[in-house]
């Protein structure tokens, strides 16, 4: 309430001595708080005509009580927002950012990319043309270097100029795909646990999210590989009717690491094609594929090419997050239909990263199959990663879940029995353990509530995603804590 | 029956369903009826097809300033963390610097992590706005000629857009200069109703190039307080103005900084347009909804090209107003090219329109008349076939100005074309040696 104080004195002063309409213009815009506005507003608009009157100056001019009125209606957000504005990174990212605290929440690498990768940016940097605006749809040279890429791995011909899409991360391409195949009223099947983002953006795009949850086997009570994970078909198959638009999938699976086997690709695919629905594949991860597991592209299936987009990420095939790109792969009649979204939203993409991304791939196009391909030595890197993770996991008491992809492991943490009781009840016992293990223990994971709807979330609230796509020196802290988890028990 | 031979389509061939559209509903969401053509789409395909001296599309086709290049090679040869997400809403130095830069300009204190949100180009700080503000059956006004993304944006956040023109002044003779195209301030007071939500300017103005008078801003200014409007305010080519015009941010008059939207743009700012870093400025209670626009559709603009647009704006910021500064330099540097590309288009008979700011400058062709011989683009207007002339039978591309004007008023500016004078001298020489070959009088 001080800035409506704030706003009273400054109408005072004006009723007093005259006080410079800027002074009431400034404390009415300094007024954060719209509650704070809204009861402040009648009166306000009152006394500020009044002040102003008795001041004896004139014209009265509208401002500061427009200011105060503006919040109460006005300047609301549209509705295709309501209800968005909370975001898990956004809340997390902050915490974690401690240098203290060592970090296993965010999805991004802490050891540096290939070093050509950033040699090719910073020669494209130094070419002028590079500097400038490129072709919307994707830098010519990317867009060549991915048809090869994917032309390979799909085996078909791909039409570098019709059937891809470059656009920001993988995020963009999932918003593209949204934003041009959704319409307000039709329902999108998103199978849980799922990347946070999928929900907000069916959302957004005026769709009902319909979720249906990955579950452990049927008689297993701790699950020790995401293969362990799977549909009920039946299920699944009552989740499509004649409003379902399209079903949205993600292989490997963030945060589970599940690599969905042909399989029960297929059951997925004959679901497609019986009711006529698209299907939006998510293979950010699709190069971080363990031994023993293949990755298969849904888009490869029979009758699938020609109602499937399909997305991937520069930023985790070459561990370069936070550049921001990736792609679109699909048919003409739906790429140009994201063309359309991508021309009215973000128009282009930098030029000097899609140039260095194209250099990196036709590098390793080269070498593809090969030990010494990126794609195929980051997963042997990692690999090992991920089964120290999952040791010093165990070494805590908690159980993981072994990912046959991706890079992140979630673990049960229900045998720790750690009694939360004292924190924030309305929030789900994951939020509570992480934000607790934060500040306790110095080490920060990802609630897997994040990645669920509200239906699922006492499956989930046990378990915490761990990202193990970071160096030696920051997997030996985490092992550090985690080894003496159960001598530093407090609370 | 198609969706017969969709059911079918396991034991069907994959080539019988190659050119087929499988799916017996519409594909495509409503939001994109209307907004699927893109002038720059096609003409920038054309230029290049045609290898035409390029005054069309607008970037500079020479190169950034050294300091900027070399901020971006150190971002990009840094730490890990340079490759890796940052800030979803900005990189912590660039939002701190732009807070610093632009407090320091309006005179007032900005907080980075609240009045602030960093975007992919000045595009997608558009696109956020209108996705955050914008409902269905909310009227949005746009001054004429407009940055023609404007319309399709608000379409596509199921606005309306409301048009009002910019027009010659009447009187004395032919309207030389961009200061010469003014509003009508009854007819833009007749633009707003109760729906009114928003009003979208750009200053200096593309294509035009006016830059706005601090008393035309406060005509618009007024409107907006006294209905309640919000003002999104495009501003991208704030540092270009020529002969003394100077620039003004509507967000510095009363009552505006708290229903503004400033939107800015690295790419027009240091020469670097390919990467696609870009900001909005505005009142925390606006912008929290711009963000959550940006956090469910990109997330964030790549991490090493913010770095170094905060390195230079940091020097910038050291060194502002004197000679040294970029700021100083490049819009020094573009008046004489401006004026350049003027006297040359009237000496070979084209009326050209000065520009008071911006990268552009339009001309009026109405004077002559060509015979196109080209039945494909019979029911184009007459710029739009003009244009594609030049670009085939001469090798010199521009972009047609109906393009920046609203359906309903296109017909009336058809006669002028947009050049981009902000190119190195041998592309200025190309231009210049085709429209003296053209002998343009004869055709008079």
């Amino acid at each position: 309430m001080k800035a409506g104080r704030r706003v009273r004195d400054a109408i005072g002063q004006i009723q007093g001595a005259g006080a410079p309409l800027a002074r009431v213009e400034s404390a009415a815009a300094e007024t954060q708080d719209a509650r704070c506005c809204m009861t402040v507003a009648p009166q306000a608009l009152r006394r500020c005509a009044a002040a102003w009157r008795l001041s004896g100056r004139s014209p009265a001019p509208p401002c500061s009580c427009s200011a105060v009125r503006m919040a109460t209606f006005r300047h609301k957000n549209a509705k295709r927002i309501e209800g968005l504005d909370k975001n898990v990174w956004v809340a997390f990212t902050s915490v974690a950012a401690d240098p203290t605290v060592v970090n296993l929440g965010q999805g991004y690498p802490d050891v540096p990319p290939p070093s050509y990768v950033k040699e090719g940016l910073a020669q494209a940097a130094r070419v002028d043309r590079m500097n400038q605006y490129t072709r919307g749809f994707g830098h010519p040279s990317l867009v060549k270097a991915l048809s090869q890429v994917y032309g390979t791995v799909c085996g078909r011909q791909l039409d570098p100029f019709k059937e891809i899409l470059v656009t920001v991360g993988g995020y963009g391409s999932l918003f593209s795909c949204m934003q041009a195949l959704v319409d307000e009223g039709d329902e999108v099947i998103i199978i849980e646990p799922f990347f946070d983002c999928y929900v907000p953006m069916v959302r957004m795009a005026g769709a009902k999210p319909v979720l249906i949850p990955l579950r452990p086997k049927s008689g297993m009570k701790t699950t020790s590989s995401s293969a362990d994970w799977v549909l009920d078909q039946e299920e699944l198959a009552s989740k499509f009717n004649s409003k379902t638009k399209a079903i949205l999938i993600n292989t490997p699976n963030n945060p589970l690491g599940k690599i969905f086997a042909r399989e029960e690709l297929q059951a997925i695919a004959d679901l497609c094609i019986k009711h006529d629905t698209l299907c939006f594949s998510d293979e950010v991860y699709e190069w971080l594929v363990y031994r023993g597991h293949q990755h298969v592209k849904i888009a490869t299936l029979p009758g699938m090419w020609e109602r499937t987009v399909t997305i991937g990420s520069a930023g985790k095939t070459f561990s370069v997050t936070g550049w921001k790109l990736g792609w679109s792969i699909g048919p003409e009649h739906l790429v140009r239909h994201l063309q359309t979204v991508w021309q009215n939203t973000l128009y282009t993409c930098p030029t000097p990263l899609q140039e260095a991304v194209a250099q990196g791939l036709q590098k390793d196009f080269q070498r593809m199959g090969r030990p010494d391909c990126y794609f195929s030595s980051l997963a042997a890197e990692l690999e090992a990663k991920r089964d120290r993770m999952a040791g010093i996991l165990c070494s805590a008491g908690m159980a993981p879940v072994v990912p046959e992809g991706g890079y992140f492991m979630i673990a049960d943490v229900t045998a720790l029995n750690q009694d939360l009781s004292h924190m924030q009840e309305d929030e789900p016992y994951d939020y509570r353990f992480n934000k607790w293990m934060i500040k306790e223990k110095k080490l920060a994971g990802i609630p897997m509530t994040a990645f669920c709807g509200d239906d699922t979330k006492r499956q989930f609230e046990k378990y915490i995603r761990f990202c193990f796509i970071k160096q030696d020196a920051t997997l030996d802290a985490a092992e550090a804590i985690l080894k003496n988890w159960s001598q530093q028990t407090s609370v | 029956m198609l969706r017969t031979a969709a059911v079918c389509g396991r034991f069907l061939t994959p080539s019988a369903f190659r050119t087929k559209v499988t799916m017996s509903r519409q594909l495509h969401a409503r939001r994109l009826e209307g907004i699927d053509k893109n002038i720059w789409v096609e003409f920038t395909q054309l230029a290049a097809d045609y290898k035409a001296v390029n005054l069309g599309q607008g970037f500079p086709d020479f190169s950034p300033p050294a300091f900027i290049q070399e901020a971006f090679c150190k971002a990009v040869g840094g730490g890990c963390t340079m490759h890796q997400y940052t800030r979803a809403f900005g990189h912590p130095p660039l939002v701190k610097i732009l807070a610093k830069f632009f407090g320091r300009v309006l005179g007032r204190d900005i907080d980075p992590w609240e009045d602030i949100l960093v975007t992919v180009g000045a595009y997608e700080a558009l696109f956020c706005s209108f996705q955050a503000l914008i409902d269905e059956g909310d009227e949005v006004i746009i001054i004429e000629p407009f940055f023609d993304c404007y319309q399709p944006m608000v379409k596509m956040a199921g606005g309306t857009a409301v048009y009002v023109p910019l027009r010659p002044r009447s009187g004395s003779g032919m309207a030389l200069s961009s200061a010469d195209w003014i509003l009508s301030p009854e007819e833009l007071e007749g633009k707003f109703t109760p729906r009114t939500k928003a009003i979208v300017i750009n200053t200096p103005n593309n294509p035009l190039g006016k830059v706005f008078q601090k008393e035309e801003l406060q005509v618009i200014a007024d409107l907006c307080v006294k209905h309640d409007v919000v003002c999104i305010s495009d501003e991208v080519y704030e540092w270009l103005t020529y002969d003394g015009a100077k620039h003004v941010k509507i967000a510095s008059l009363p009552g505006m900084w708290e229903r503004t939207v400033t939107i800015g743009s690295a790419g027009k700012t240091f020469s670097a347009t390919g990467w696609k870093v870009g900001w909005a400025v505005g009142p925390r209670r606006v912008m929290t909804h711009l963000k959550t626009v940006h956090q469910n559709s990109i997330y964030h603009s790549a991490t090493a090209a913010q770095e170094a647009v905060a390195v230079g704006f940091q020097r910038e910021y050291d060194c502002f107003g004197t000679k040294e500064s970029y700021l100083k330099q490049l819009p020094e540097m573009l008046h004489h090219k401006r004026l350049r590309l003027a006297q040359c288009l009237q000496s070979v008979g084209l009326q050209p329109i000065l520009p008071q700011g911006g990268y552009f400058m339009i001309a009026d062709i109405s004077s002559l008349k060509v015979d196109f011989n080209d039945p494909s683009a019979q029911d184009e207007p007459y710029d739009y076939r003009f244009v594609k002339w030049l670009i085939k039978e001469k090798g010199l591309a521009t972009i047609p100005v109906s393009a920046f004007y609203s359906p309903e008023h296109q017909k009336d500016f058809q006669n002028y074309i947009r050049f981009c004078f902000v190119k190195e001298n041998a592309t200025l020489n190309a231009a210049e040696e085709i429209l003296k070959q053209w002998n343009i009088r004869e055709l008079k």
